[in-house]
């Protein structure tokens, strides 16, 4: 599904990724952990096409199509979804037209039917219980005045609505409480099939124990140094980064 | 509807001599040159004859008066008015334009609510222009009576080069509450200068909101005197331009009495060679103690060559007052424009969902559901939320985000 060759990419003239290669393929969940400053995140804005950010070579292919080359609004309906390290604020777009606008954009994309605006709300009427989040913050501004938690669940709902084939989440768990993060989880276990892919990008094992990963990664100095199950997650929650790095340098 | 006195006429002719065409030596014309204006032969239209017009309310306004080239030219809809008299809150002997429209005066509305009375529903004035070169020079007056509520439109559009100086009086008399809005759609050929004047007693409650989206040139003006103790006025404008239009706004809000209160909110749209203006003076008196007074004016520029001056002003004779004035100059925001389009949605259209956003803020706040529906439409169809590729060639720097 995914097959990222050699990448290099940076920000502002720096490089941050220097050869990253990875391969997903469907149905499976990949977890990328590593320090800050490792490029983890980097790596998310990249995939999503984030402006600012500049590829210094290398390619990424999702179902064959190089994704670089797509503009943002392609990658999404293409089925990438990057559920944000910060979502933004967007005061007087209300959040269900701005769902509705970017779910048939995609059902367009794919040469399906537009929903129309009872369609739509049942479906998303279904989705919020997922995340429980409460039907009146869907006729507020995009996550206007959303507490940090009521974002991250708010990026899992719109993941949830929009059905993507590859979920990114970026840093999702940080800043989330134990039932904040059992709700993220849940609702993306429940995104989990044989034709779906996640890749978890996270500082902490926490999340991994409600989203069980098959593979686990651990990014430093933007390259991926070690590969594994998810035993290794754990491995370096009790170990800490440093014996990634002394590893390394051994 | 013949509206002033015939040796008022005379006499705002005879000011107007003495005064002139205002020029940019004047402080307050600053930003904007009617010299172009000057230059033309205007001529009044003697007959003119009822026109179509998309920007009509029939059947939707309790009440509408059609205007065209500034006489009267159809009534639809019945309600029990009585005729104002004459009212002196324009200021004629100072402003040049108020004694030119008072020189050549035309038709207009003079509508009086009697004390107490609840006009249902809302009055819709449409003003029409047509041809070149034509000028008209209406005149409305409209007086609320204590503790009389009503909500009044004003609508101007047209096509051709025409000229429209128009002049509203409005007397908000003790606890009136009066909700007026003017709609300025004009033709985009056309030159457009309007003074609101607006007189609020006792208690006296006013919105007005000021839309300017069309004309060439288009200088609208709004003047508030707070006369009464504890009266209040919210102002909301909003100025959305494209191509080489010119929008110019002037408001000056007079506190003259104690515990009244003004909040101020004007947002600018500018795109390609679009320039605009606000321009705005609050003056507290010495004797208006307890004011509060809050002034904002935000602008969004679409292209690098659009152009804003802003100039926010406070005036303050007394020190027991809580006044604040402000204002922003700001482009798309590109990590909004980013979230939007990872959602699927293309740029052009969150290029459109920001604008509006932007703009929402005083559109949503218009409470006549037909006049916010013809704002929303006209704002989609002035602003396309254009891709940047799609500008003209030659532009200045690209705000933030923008792709080359």
């Amino acid at each position: 599904m995914l097959e990222i060759k050699n990448l290099h990419a940076g920000i502002e003239g720096k490089e941050i990724l220097k050869g990253l290669s990875l391969t997903i393929h469907p149905g499976e969940v990949h977890a990328i952990m590593g320090p800050n400053g490792s490029g983890k995140s980097t790596l998310a804005n990249v995939l999503a096409g984030r402006p600012k950010y500049e590829v210094i070579s290398g390619s990424v292919l999702f179902e064959g199509k190089e994704l670089l080359e797509l503009p943002t609004e392609e990658r999404a309906r293409e089925g990438v979804f990057l559920a944000m390290q910060y979502p933004v604020e967007i005061p007087g777009v209300n959040n269900i037209y701005f769902l509705k606008s970017a779910l048939n954009a995609m059902r367009k994309h794919r040469g399906e039917e537009e929903l129309d605006a009872m369609e739509f709300l049942q479906l998303a009427r279904e989705k919020m219980k997922v995340v429980e989040l409460d039907e009146a913050f869907m006729n507020r501004g995009v996550n206007e005045g959303f507490s940090g938690g009521e974002k991250k669940r708010n990026e899992i709902f719109q993941m949830a609505v929009l059905d993507p084939k590859l979920a990114i989440l970026d840093e999702t768990d940080s800043g989330l409480d134990i039932d904040a993060l059992r709700i993220v989880a849940e609702g993306v276990n429940a995104l989990r099939s044989e034709h779906h892919a996640v890749l978890v990008i996270t500082h902490y094992q926490r999340l991994l124990r409600y989203l069980v990963p098959d593979f686990v990664h651990v990014l430093a100095n933007g390259r991926i140094v070690k590969s594994g199950g998810k035993e290794l997650a754990e491995e370096l929650e009790q170990k800490g980064y440093d014996w990634i790095e002394e590893t390394e340098v051994a | 509807m013949s509206a002033v006195m015939p040796d008022l006429r005379e006499r705002a002719a005879e000011s107007f001599a003495k005064l002139g065409w205002p020029t940019t030596r004047l402080e307050e014309w600053r930003y904007t040159n009617l010299a172009p204006l000057q230059k033309i032969a205007w001529r009044t239209d003697d007959a003119p004859q009822f026109v179509e017009s998309p920007a009509t309310l029939a059947g939707r306004a309790t009440l509408e008066l059609v205007f065209v080239n500034g006489k009267l030219v159809q009534t639809t809809g019945e309600a029990p008015l009585s005729t104002a008299g004459d009212v002196s809150v324009a200021d004629w002997e100072r402003n040049a334009m108020v004694a030119l429209n008072a020189a050549n005066v035309q038709d207009g509305a003079r509508i009086e609510i009697p004390a107490g009375t609840v006009f249902p529903g809302f009055i819709h004035l449409l003003f029409l222009g047509k041809g070149d070169n034509v000028w008209s020079h209406p005149r409305n007056t409209i007086v609320v009576g204590a503790h009389a509520q009503v909500s009044i439109v004003e609508t101007y559009a047209g096509s051709g080069s025409y000229f429209t100086n128009t002049v509203t009086e409005i007397v908000a008399g003790e606890g009136a509450v009066v909700d007026h809005t003017k709609l300025e759609c004009e033709s985009l050929a056309a030159y457009h200068v309007g003074n609101v004047y607006i007189r609020q007693e006792r208690s006296a409650a006013v919105t007005q909101r000021t839309i300017a989206m069309g004309g060439a040139l288009a200088r609208n003006e709004t003047h508030v005197t707070l006369a009464g103790e504890g009266a209040n006025v919210t102002l909301d404008g909003l100025f959305a331009g494209t191509g080489t239009q010119h929008l110019d706004n002037r408001t000056v809000i007079d506190h003259v009495s104690p515990h009244c209160e003004s909040l101020e909110l004007y947002k600018g749209v500018l795109d390609e060679n679009a320039r605009g203006v606000f321009d705005g003076l609050i003056i507290v008196r010495p004797g208006a103690v307890k004011t509060v007074s809050r002034q904002t004016n935000r602008n969004l520029l679409l292209s690098g060559t659009a152009v804003v001056d802003s100039k926010p002003n406070l005036e303050i004779h007394n020190n027991d007052v809580k006044c604040n004035h402000g204002s922003t100059i700001g482009q798309i925001d590109a990590e909004q424009l980013f979230y939007l389009r990872s959602r699927g949605i293309g740029e052009e259209t969150a290029r459109n969902l920001l604008i509006y956003a932007f703009a929402s803020e005083i559109v949503d706040r218009m409470t006549i559901e037909p006049v916010r529906e013809q704002i929303r439409r006209t704002l989609f169809q002035t602003m396309p939320g254009r891709l940047p590729e799609r500008r003209a060639e030659g532009r200045g720097p690209r705000a933030e985000g923008e792709k080359p």
